[in-house]
């Protein structure tokens, strides 16, 4: 059972029950859509970005407390962050969640609040609703307009 | 008879396996059963000792092969009391069935403006075949709603009927509500209005005797993998003045009766609609899967898995903050809920962990879960070989996830 508590740790309960920056804002800037169709997560994620930097952003999620969790903890994470900086994050933690080797102490160290997210891998079947919410703050950022989803 | 479930367990290997350390309980038999012993063993006896082509060969092995798999037909028709045995086609599943019936059928007969029904409930191998149909033959697709019971509305069904219905293709019982749909009835309306009806029996056929002569069915479809028989082997059921009258689905040898390049003839029935080599060891193991069901007794299958329901509906309902959906008065033993306003997904990942197997989505079956304004539920299914002390652990487990979740 320490698996689970390792996955349902108190901080992504917290963060799925009062997510952060949830809610769409006055004035979209670039908005994109994620899906997981396996499991229903859906969401959108608003981003504002002013000279490479990330000032506002926002998202309105349908989904599972991983992914609920996930997208709280990252716009908390990105906010007032560069775009190249967010994108580092990004592969980071896509790279600690995907990784068959032990994630080192000191990606822990940078991986920050997100490091409650490293034991979504052993749940293989989970990891894409951890990162559907980074993916499709990345497509929002790079202003695309295709949906991003999990398959 | 007592239904010694102990002793039925005894015959499915895989019931023995642990899951993190936990005994498996298994409650996902509506998306796919497990095995009898010998089930697996008319695999491998196939392959150790009556194995070859069928229908081409001369020599014995061929023979002993063909009789098989002709043997495993003639049981089939027998299941489900069609007449003639050439009216047993063996397909892929019921998705092939259904999309056998849409290319063959359908697409010949159908025109613009033509309509077919469905319901709410419909799986989606019961829904995108027909709107294939739509999109190259210009026919209309009606649904027929139900409750928030999940019952299907007889009487609405009925005002969607009209002189242009050509079809109605319905589910005999569904797979994300449970409700057993009156089919006997829906066929003798749709038959007063000149329509045809495919009925998708997956659901259906592991849990009730089907007799497609006393139905009037004019197609009845149903899966291998869902009746303890193995995955890629199906059955469609068709009246043989129906399958006649069809085009071939799939070219290729078996089908024919000759070719050439100018031209080629056909076979008879059922051979017709069954092109290339077959899953012969698959057709001979379902036929082995009908024999173990049909030893047990569907009656006593029935009777035990709705004592199962009764008690896991109870277990459930005593939890506080459980949602059923899917409560009509006539169900099978599936219980679809959700908990709280904790995602499926999550519920379905912590019973995982301590050895429950249930389903959590939207169970190839989005439009029931759009009507009941639900993106997903958790789904228990249970068959022939589950047992109280299993809904027991699923009711513990479901507190657990409570728990962790302050709920």
């Amino acid at each position: 059972m320490n698996d689970l508590r390792d996955l349902y740790q108190d901080v992504i309960l917290d963060h799925s029950k009062n997510p952060r920056n949830e809610g769409r804002p006055e004035n979209p800037g670039h908005e994109a859509k994620g899906n997981n169709p396996l499991c229903g997560d859906k969401i959108t994620v608003y981003v504002t970005v002013d000279d490479g930097v990330l000032k506002d952003i926002r998202f309105e999620a349908r989904g599972c407390a991983i992914s609920v969790a996930s997208a709280s903890m990252m716009s908390e994470l990105a906010k007032g962050k560069s775009a190249e900086d967010v994108r580092a994050m990004f592969d980071d933690f896509h790279e600690a969640v995907t990784s068959k080797e032990p994630v080192a102490p000191e990606e822990v160290e940078k991986l920050d609040k997100l490091a409650a997210l490293i034991g979504v891998r052993e749940f293989p079947m989970r990891v894409k609703c951890a990162t559907l919410p980074w993916h499709t703050m990345a497509s929002a950022i790079d202003d695309s307009t295709q949906e991003v989803t999990t398959e | 008879m007592s239904y010694d479930v102990s002793k039925i367990r005894n015959d499915f290997p895989i019931l023995g396996e642990e899951i993190y350390g936990n005994p498996l309980v298994y409650l996902d038999n509506g998306a796919s059963a497990q095995k009898p012993r010998a089930v697996i063993d008319a695999i491998g006896n196939t392959y150790e000792h009556e194995y070859a082509n069928v229908h081409r060969g001369v020599h014995y092995m061929s023979q002993k092969a063909t009789d098989a798999m002709e043997n495993a037909r003639e049981t089939v028709r027998s299941f489900l009391n069609a007449a003639d045995a050439r009216e047993i086609i063996f397909v892929r599943g019921a998705t092939e069935g259904i999309n056998l019936v849409a290319s063959s059928w359908a697409e010949m007969e159908l025109r613009s403006g033509d309509e077919i029904i469905l319901t709410e409930m419909e799986h989606h191998s019961n829904i995108v075949p027909w709107q294939f149909v739509r999109d190259r033959t210009g026919a209309v697709i009606k649904v027929a709603p139900i409750s928030d019971d999940g019952e299907l509305l007889m009487d609405e069904f009925e005002k969607l009927l009209s002189p242009r219905t050509r079809l109605v293709a319905v589910t005999h019982i569904s797979n994300a509500l449970g409700t057993v749909v009156p089919v006997a009835e829906i066929i003798r309306m749709a038959h007063d209005h000149g329509a045809k009806v495919l009925i998708d029996g997956c659901q259906a056929v592991p849990h009730m005797q089907i007799d497609v002569q006393a139905l009037d069915a004019d197609f009845y479809v149903f899966s291998g993998h869902k009746l303890y028989g193995p995955s890629g082997i199906g059955i469609l059921y068709g009246k043989a003045d129906l399958l006649n009258a069809m085009r071939p689905y799939h070219g290729g040898g078996e089908m024919i009766n000759t070719v050439s390049f100018e031209e080629s003839t056909f076979a008879e029935l059922p051979f017709k609609f069954e092109a290339g080599t077959p899953h012969i060891a698959g057709a001979i193991a379902l036929g082995a899967a009908v024999d173990y069901v049909t030893g047990i007794g569907l009656e006593n299958i029935a009777a035990h898995e709705s004592e199962l329901l009764a008690y896991a509906t109870e277990q459930l309902r005593e939890i506080n903050s459980v949602g059923l959906i899917g409560t009509a008065p006539e169900k099978a033993a599936i219980l679809s809920f959700n908990l709280d306003d904790i995602h499926p997904h999550d519920v379905g990942t912590i019973l995982d962990r301590e050895g429950i197997a249930v389903r959590t989505g939207h169970h190839c079956a989005q439009p029931v879960m759009d009507r009941f304004d639900v993106a997903a539920t958790v789904r228990a299914s249970f068959g022939l070989y589950n047992t109280r002390q299993e809904v027991d652990a699923l009711v513990a487990s479901l507190r657990r996830v409570q728990e962790i979740f302050g709920a």
